[in-house]
Order: structure tokens, then sequence, then C-alpha cells
């Protein structure tokens, strides 16, 4: 016999969990965030500067305490940091030639975890999500149904979705749609 | 959804992360004052289009951000190499022999430059 279910209508702007979704879409906590921009000559300063070592390898990530380092492209990287210390400052100290942006208010983190959470995200993304093609610490610019998104994968069932302000209602509007359609 | 490989990422991702840049290795005269208004037009706006194999820059827009070149097949839609911005031509025969490509592939050798706005006005 095949299993069947029945299907409910919902309101289009009835938001939050209505089924047995496991998944949850929260939002991340308030963070500072750099956009930095160097070549190769001036990670290794700069990685002394942040207090870990900036990621060199496509996809990947390098988390110290509070702070993390996500690899964007080969000379690029967004810096996150919720915690108290000083991003910018500690940036300061390195003096090698590098571009620092602060981008803290023009990102929105957005917290999808829960069992199912990448099914969630490849509701809108069409990368591979599976564990072997981005692991946990798997970080990447991407996008999430019509807007760009980074995309970093903080634990197994866990990713935070870094977006740009403006797109932040789309972004967690459509993270929550999705997350009511998938069934674990 | 076509999986295109980007050079930097060393990883195939999903066409929607990517943007085509039209024709790769368009070589600008220098100094360009020397260039007659025939080369430079051809240079600006016509290129070859071809039906089969062709040299393309693309760039990984929603991913690294880097512009790389490809050789593409415009009939399949397959995609033979790509390689880093900067980098020599690849040698397509060579890829074409290793088996890389459809049989339907045609290799054309690139037709001159020429201004079509000058038939237009004959
Ligand atoms: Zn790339």
């Amino acid at each position: 016999m095949v299993e069947t279910i029945q299907a409910t209508r919902l309101h289009p702007l009835q938001s939050g969990r209505t089924g047995p979704a496991a998944v949850s879409v929260t939002l991340a906590d308030n963070a500072t965030r750099v956009s930095l921009r160097a070549r190769p000559d001036a990670v290794a300063a700069l990685s002394k500067a942040l207090g870990l070592a900036l990621p060199t390898k496509p996809k990947s990530t390098a988390v110290n305490g509070s702070r993390a380092a996500l690899w964007l492209g080969p000379d690029e990287w967004l810096i996150i940091d919720d915690g108290e210390s000083n991003l910018v400052a500690d940036l300061a100290k390195a003096k090698v030639l590098h571009s620092a942006v602060d981008v803290s208010h023009r990102n929105v983190g957005i917290i999808v975890s829960g069992k199912g959470a990448e099914g969630v995200v490849n509701g809108g993304c069409p990368q591979d999500l599976s564990e072997r093609a981005f692991p946990v610490g798997a970080a990447s610019r991407t996008v999430l149904g019509k807007i760009e998104v980074v995309l970093w994968r903080t634990a197994e069932n866990t990713f935070r979705v870094e977006c740009w302000r403006s797109f932040s209602p789309y972004a967690f509007a459509f993270l929550q749609v999705s997350a009511r359609d998938i069934w674990v | 959804m076509l999986l295109i490989k980007c050079p930097y990422c060393e990883d195939e991702r999903p066409e929607l992360e990517f943007r085509n840049a039209g024709e790769a290795h368009l070589v600008r005269a220098n100094p360009i004052v020397d260039q007659s208004d025939d080369d430079f037009a051809a240079f600006l706006y016509f290129r070859q289009n071809p039906k089969g194999l062709q040299f393309e820059r693309w760039r990984h827009i929603h991913g690294c951000g880097r512009f790389f070149n490809a050789v593409r097949d415009s009939v399949s839609d397959k995609f033979l190499t790509v390689y880093k911005a900067g980098e020599p031509k690849p040698n397509v025969e060579q890829l074409v022999t290793r088996g890389t490509t459809p049989a339907e592939a045609v290799v054309e050798s690139p037709a001159p430059r020429t201004p079509r706005t000058k038939k237009a006005e004959a």
C-alpha cells in the first residue's frame, strides 16, 4: 500500500511551524563582520593579527573562540565575530597591504537547525549539501532562491545563512516556508 | 541544471552561481590609436558565435567572484575544460581526441573577423 499524506491548505502569510517540522529557523546573535581582501603574501601577518589561520582552501573555514574566518574567494574572506573582541582594531595591527571593510550591519545571520536542516536550505540552494560535498566547517557564497547568501555549516544539522540586510525578510520567510515543508 | 567546474573553487557548482561573460581571448590592440576603425569595430563588437566549440569567459559571480575561461560546445552545452584567467588556450584537438566531447561536436577554426556593417553598406 502506498502511504498517502493529506495536504492541508495554509494561509500564505502564516509563518512558523504548523506541522511536525523538526527544523528551526531563528535569528543569529548580532556580530561584528569584516569583509577582508588580501593577496597571498599578507595572509600570514593577517592570520597572526586575527588569532586564527586564514583558510586558503576553497569552501573552508577556521574558527577560534567566537571568531571565524570563511574562505569566499582566492583573496577574500568573511570574518564573523559574535563575541566582545574588537575585530577591526585587531586587523589594524597588521601592517601589511589589505582591505578590511566593516560590514557588520550589512549582513543578517539566520540559523537553520535541526534534523533535516540540509533539506531546508536545499529548498532554495542548488549546491550539493550532502556531508560528502559540504561537510561540517564548509562555507561558501552561493544562492538561496533569488538572492545571494553566504552559507556555513557549523554542525551536522546546523547551517548559518548570512544574507544582506534588505534581503533578510525574504530569506527568513523563504527558510521558514521551506522548513514547514520538510518532513523528517 | 548544468554543473560547471570553477578552477578557483576546484569544485563543480550549479550554473545558477555563474554568469557568462562573452568570448574569451579578445586582445586589445596596443597602442589602440594605431588600429583602423574596422579593426576596432571588430574587436569591440563582432564575435565568432560558432556552432561547436568556443572559448568563453565565465564569472563565478555568486561564488568566489573570479573570472575564468572555459571551452564549451555551443550545441551540446558540454564543457570540455575550464582554466584560470591568464592561462593560455588549451589544445582543443587534444581535448577532443581524448573522447571528452560528443561525436557531433565540430571544431571550427576561427574565421577572420570581418565587420558586417560594411556588407550592409555596400
Ligand atoms: Zn569559484
